[in-house]
């Protein structure tokens, strides 16, 4: 089998996994809260998915008890942040490293368990195609459901109303609430529903990625599917592209070491991270374009009454 | 049903009182946790509060273990004062050990004892160089400091596990990832005989003492504490934001590259792939626990030290998991932002059926902590 079309397998695979944090990201961030606790929210929901899991033996299961997880911690993040207004760089900071902690504590007695096989899927017909085959028909579900929701969510955002009124949130949420709606309460939805998308992705992380558990396993990509909600401008296609981008640098780096190219491994396990600062500064180079495009009330408090 | 009211002004004796009150919370969830596990809840908290306090020596390992996460943290509360979100310490720490690690293997058998200030000299330059990336494309590029700081404690960790693993990997060490042990001329002086304590404490209370005057005496300090609570006054007032960035960067970034050299230099005595400890991340917590005061930090840093030293013995004597330390301190900080809404907001029991007078305007300027920054 060619190698290029196992590496671009991998790259959607991993992809993937940031796409869905990111897209849950843009919701919040689009309702205007940052969520700072990416990262700890899909710690814990990869150790609850890989708990379910392996308990259940359905992958189902488990991706369903990640969002679980990720919703609740969203839940304990949108309340602290949307009706205490507390700050929201601060509190996310917390559920970060609660979740890193938390996850690492309840996850000790998981380091050592094996999922069961692996089930291998593929679409019916096309996987059989040459190379475009094994490349892309022979992915998990969620794959191809991520590129469904960031469609769906563009259209959601842009051409229904319930999707205006989020935007409305984000971007005055004064003029929302002089229109009657509940800021507060689209707010904590919005986060939550963020929540568990985050939690979504870390499921996906310890029960199909890995698919195991390891204390620290998401090790940057909550904070990378940030940097990548303002990389995309708060557009989901572009989010998906973005993820899309990373996935490849980090199979790349997968595959270069593979080949044994004479470059310390260490080396190679930075790009990602460096790729991340890279796009950071070419994105935010234009302070304007940057300004234009964020939400106006992003990480700021509203207080009704105010 | 009740209903919160903003104060007229923020409540000075709550602020002092909410770390206190989030800690009760955080040892009672502490209790219920440990009572779920099956382990006996007070013996749980004498391993946190008592064990840690039992002799000279446990004084001596919570002021070793203090000392870093003081020193860094007294860095983050200039920073975070000033509205700079460094959150990256951790690999500004790293980088620091890194520096202070190559000065300490260049030392040889007729090295004296002056080789120590070069080391923590070395370690102060490349923290302070790591954050120094930071702001520099956060100032030259306006990328946002979060995420670039962060990204660069993974870029660090993975720095020091290639030079452990390989350039610097010590010959006679059996292939494990770890440097030579360092000559006994460079270890930092210790204080007392029968503990592990170095003069370390004694910088930590230097720069306690020094981060004071900045903030409170300084021109400097009030000038990035203007720019970080009220950008729009600082520029009316001609205060640059650059060079509250830059300076605001430098000093965290100079005081976790410090505590680093301290650690190789100190209790670690070589570099291996477990400097980095989560004093980085911790020093967050001690921050805000400690109200980004010096002399809160000292009192929050004992605290987290207790943490960690609680956690270990929890480990070894209970048979409960490391980590409970990372569980602790989340809660803590967690708890301490909850409580602090008590701080700008009272309480009001509103009766059914009955609107309460008009609420008065908007809350009142904040202390950054808990005020609504402006995103970049």
């Amino acid at each position: 089998m060619d190698a290029w079309a196992l590496l671009l397998a991998a790259t959607l695979n991993a992809g993937t996994l940031v796409a869905l944090a990111a897209l849950g990201l843009l919701i919040n961030e689009r309702a205007g809260v940052v969520n700072l606790g990416a990262e700890g929210m899909m710690l814990m929901a990869a150790i609850a998915g890989f708990a379910a899991t392996a308990y259940s033996g359905s992958d189902v299961v488990g991706l369903l008890a990640g969002m679980g997880a990720g919703a609740l911690m969203a839940l304990a993040l949108g309340w602290l942040v949307v009706m205490l207004n507390t700050n929201q760089y601060a509190t996310g900071l917390a559920l970060s490293l609660f979740g890193a902690g938390c996850s690492a504590f309840v996850g000790q007695g998981y380091t050592q368990v094996t999922l069961g096989p692996r089930p291998s899927y593929a679409v019916p017909g096309l996987s059989e195609l040459p190379w475009i085959g094994p490349a892309l028909f022979r992915q998990h579900p969620l794959v191809y459901l991520t590129v469904a929701l960031a469609a769906a969510l563009t259209w959601w955002l842009t051409r229904s109303r319930a999707g205006l009124v989020l935007r409305a949130v984000g971007e005055s949420p004064e003029a929302a609430h002089a229109l009657g709606y509940p800021v507060r309460r689209i707010r904590l939805l919005a986060v939550v529903a963020g929540g568990a998308l985050c939690g979504l992705a870390g499921a996906y992380c310890s029960v199909v990625y890995t698919p195991l558990w390891v204390e620290g396993m998401i090790a940057g990509k909550g904070w990378i599917a940030l940097a990548l909600t303002s990389f995309a401008t708060w557009r989901p296609a572009r989010v998906l592209l973005g993820a899309y981008l990373f996935g490849g640098v980090t199979m790349l780096q997968f595959h270069l070491q593979g080949q044994g190219v004479q470059v310390a491994s260490q080396f190679l396990s930075m790009l990602p991270y460096l790729a991340t600062i890279l796009v950071l500064v070419l994105i935010s180079r234009n302070e304007s374009f940057i300004r234009a495009n964020m939400p106006a009330s992003l990480g700021k408090p509203f207080h009704p009454g105010s | 049903m009740f209903k919160l009211e903003a104060r007229a002004r923020p409540s000075r004796w709550i602020s002092l009182a909410s770390p206190l009150l989030a800690l009760l919370i955080t040892t009672l969830i502490g209790m219920v946790l440990f009572a779920s596990l099956g382990k006996d809840p007070v013996q749980g908290l004498r391993m946190f509060f008592w064990e840690p306090l039992r002799n000279a020596y446990a004084w001596g390992e919570l002021g070793l273990k203090a000392t870093p996460m003081i020193l860094i943290a007294l860095g983050l509360a200039v920073a975070f004062r000033a509205n700079v979100w460094n959150i990256g310490a951790e690999g500004q720490f790293v980088v620091g050990a890194l520096a202070a690690g190559w000065v300490a293997m260049q030392a040889g058998p007729e090295t004296g004892r002056w080789i120590v200030v070069p080391i923590l000299v070395a370690g102060t330059v490349g923290g302070l160089a790591w954050a120094g990336v930071t702001a520099w494309l956060r100032d030259r590029f306006h990328a946002n400091e979060i995420l670039v700081s962060l990204m660069l404690v993974y870029v660090a960790e993975l720095l020091l596990q290639y030079l452990v693993y390989g350039p610097w990997k010590d010959p006679a060490g059996y292939n494990f990832p770890q440097t030579i042990t360092f000559l006994p001329a460079t270890h930092v002086p210790r204080l007392f005989p029968g503990t592990r304590l170095h003069i370390g404490v004694w910088i930590a209370l230097a720069a306690v003492v020094g981060v004071w005057w900045l903030l409170f005496r300084s021109m400097a300090g009030f000038a990035w504490q203007v720019g970080g609570l009220a950008p729009a006054a600082a520029r009316y007032a001609g205060f640059s934001s650059r060079r509250a960035l830059w300076g605001a960067l430098a000093l965290s970034g100079g005081l976790a590259g410090l505590a680093g050299a301290l650690e190789v230099a100190g209790p670690l005595g070589q570099l291996t792939p477990y400097v980095p400890m989560g004093y980085g991340f911790a020093a967050i917590i001690v921050a805000f626990v400690g109200r980004l005061h010096p002399v809160g930090i000292v009192l929050s840093g004992l605290l987290m030290s207790m943490f960690y030293i609680g956690g270990e013995l929890a480990q070894s004597r209970l048979g409960l998991p490391k980590a409970i330390t990372g569980v602790f301190q989340g809660l803590l900080l967690f708890s301490l932002l909850a409580c602090d809404t008590l701080v700008h907001y009272r309480v009001r029991r509103v009766r059914h059926g009955h609107r309460p007078a008009a609420e008065p305007a908007s809350p009142p300027a904040a202390a950054p902590i808990h005020s609504g920054q402006e995103v970049r």
